[in-house]
């Protein structure tokens, strides 16, 4: 996606059904997150590249040097980007643990995985308003968390830690607020329950290379 | 001072079948109820702690700032509601109104567009200036106008747990719903 032409970028459909993440995640809640708010970030930064520059950009150059272009196109460039890595992250037969080189990496950072995910849902619960929580691969190859507000996300020039997200947990209140309402701490103590580590894994391995 | 929940000025079932009891029990007994509780648990030992809530938005950061402003921005939310509202301002309010934006209609689109737009979780609101003009003015998250010197006579929150029970995305159905509960007369009276 990421090197993509932005004006070819694709609305992607789920890897799994809209209830397939119950009852973690309510069929109605992805059904609507889909094809109503993710819908319409595509649509409205489609239509707002339209004539512009910013069509022949690969997406992530867009994103790196969004503070040049305007605000429609970060907060629904954003929100096309975030949404569109959000579903590969979840799954099903999610849950459990990292393995492999991402776990060594994890436990070597936060000493545990178990502190890693503290520490994950820290940023989650702490994001006031509307915004995502990551795991990012930073341009010096370490693990880092942190957390932005909006659509904004880390491969933004105006997100204060840069770097690669390779795991993210919207915590808007559309992502919960059917099945959990106030509850946010809720949702996310149940996300770790789906979170596909193998997708997260690779993503890990990419975001090295794309560095090196 | 420990800050406490004030009661909502109607029942819960009051402002159906634009705003659900559902939807009012979660947002005054859950989330304005919360953002007291974070006050009251924030400000002990620190320089807010006898401090009224106007001086809290005005002097305050982080999450002092955030959870003080929320619960004085619900309690006026909850005061610009009213089942028996809706219609149109009159006397000295509807003529600034038409002196600031041309007529109602207009204000009322300007203020809806203001609503509308408003990226993510926030308040959009009709202030007065100090010098006595109307304006419409979007915050976002706990922003409140008070911190720039104008008077706030008038609120929609448009965080989406407002409205999230109700109408789901679609928040343009919120705000067309929101002018059927406005109350003019104590808008008029922040005037």
């Amino acid at each position: 996606m990421i090197h993509t032409a932005t004006k070819d970028l694709i609305f992607p459909s789920l890897p799994y059904e809209y209830s397939a993440l119950e009852p973690h995640i309510d069929a109605m809640t992805m059904e609507i997150h889909h094809t109503k708010h993710h819908k319409a970030y595509f649509d409205n930064l489609k239509n707002a590249i339209q004539g512009t520059e910013m069509e022949s950009m690969p997406f992530v150059e867009l994103l790196n040097h969004i503070s040049r272009y305007p605000m429609v196109v970060r907060n629904n460039g954003g929100g096309h980007y975030n949404h569109s890595l959000f579903w590969e992250l979840l799954s099903p037969q999610g849950g459990g643990e990292p393995s492999g080189e991402l776990r060594e990496a994890i436990i070597k950072k936060f000493n545990s995985v178990d502190e890693f995910k503290n520490n994950f849902s820290d940023a989650a619960k702490n994001r006031f308003g509307s915004g995502w929580a990551w795991l990012v691969v930073k341009t010096d190859g370490n693990l880092v968390v942190s957390s932005t507000p909006n659509q904004d996300n880390p491969l933004m020039d105006v997100a204060e830690c840069r770097g690669i997200p390779i795991l993210g947990l919207d915590v808007w209140e559309h992502a919960y607020y059917l099945k959990y309402q106030n509850r946010r701490p809720e949702y996310i103590a149940n996300f770790w329950n789906i979170v596909n580590w193998k997708v997260v894994e690779a993503n890990y391995i990419n975001a090295l290379s794309a560095l090196r | 001072m420990k800050h406490e929940l004030p009661a909502l000025p109607w029942a819960y079932d009051a402002l159906e079948p634009y705003i659900s009891k559902q939807t009012i029990e979660f947002h005054y007994g859950k989330h304005h109820q919360t953002y007291v509780n974070n006050l009251n648990n924030l400000i002990p030992g620190t320089a807010f702690e006898n401090s009224s809530l106007e001086e809290i938005i005005l002097k305050a950061e982080g999450g002092i700032f955030n959870n003080g402003a929320q619960v004085w921005n619900h309690t006026f939310y909850w005061q610009c509601l009213s089942p028996k509202g809706g219609g149109q301002p009159t006397g000295k309010l509807a003529e600034a109104i038409n002196r600031d934006f041309g007529s109602f209609e207009a204000f009322r689109e300007k203020f809806s567009a203001a609503a509308a737009t408003l990226f993510g979780s926030g308040w959009a609101w009709l202030v007065k200036t100090p010098e006595g003009k109307l304006e419409i003015v979007q915050e976002s998250n706990a922003g409140n106008p008070l911190r720039q010197g104008k008077t706030p006579l008038l609120t929609c929150d448009v965080w989406e747990h407002a409205y999230y029970l109700d109408k789901q995305n679609r928040r343009a159905d919120y705000i067309a719903d929101f002018w059927k509960l406005v109350d003019w007369e104590a808008v008029a009276e922040r005037f």
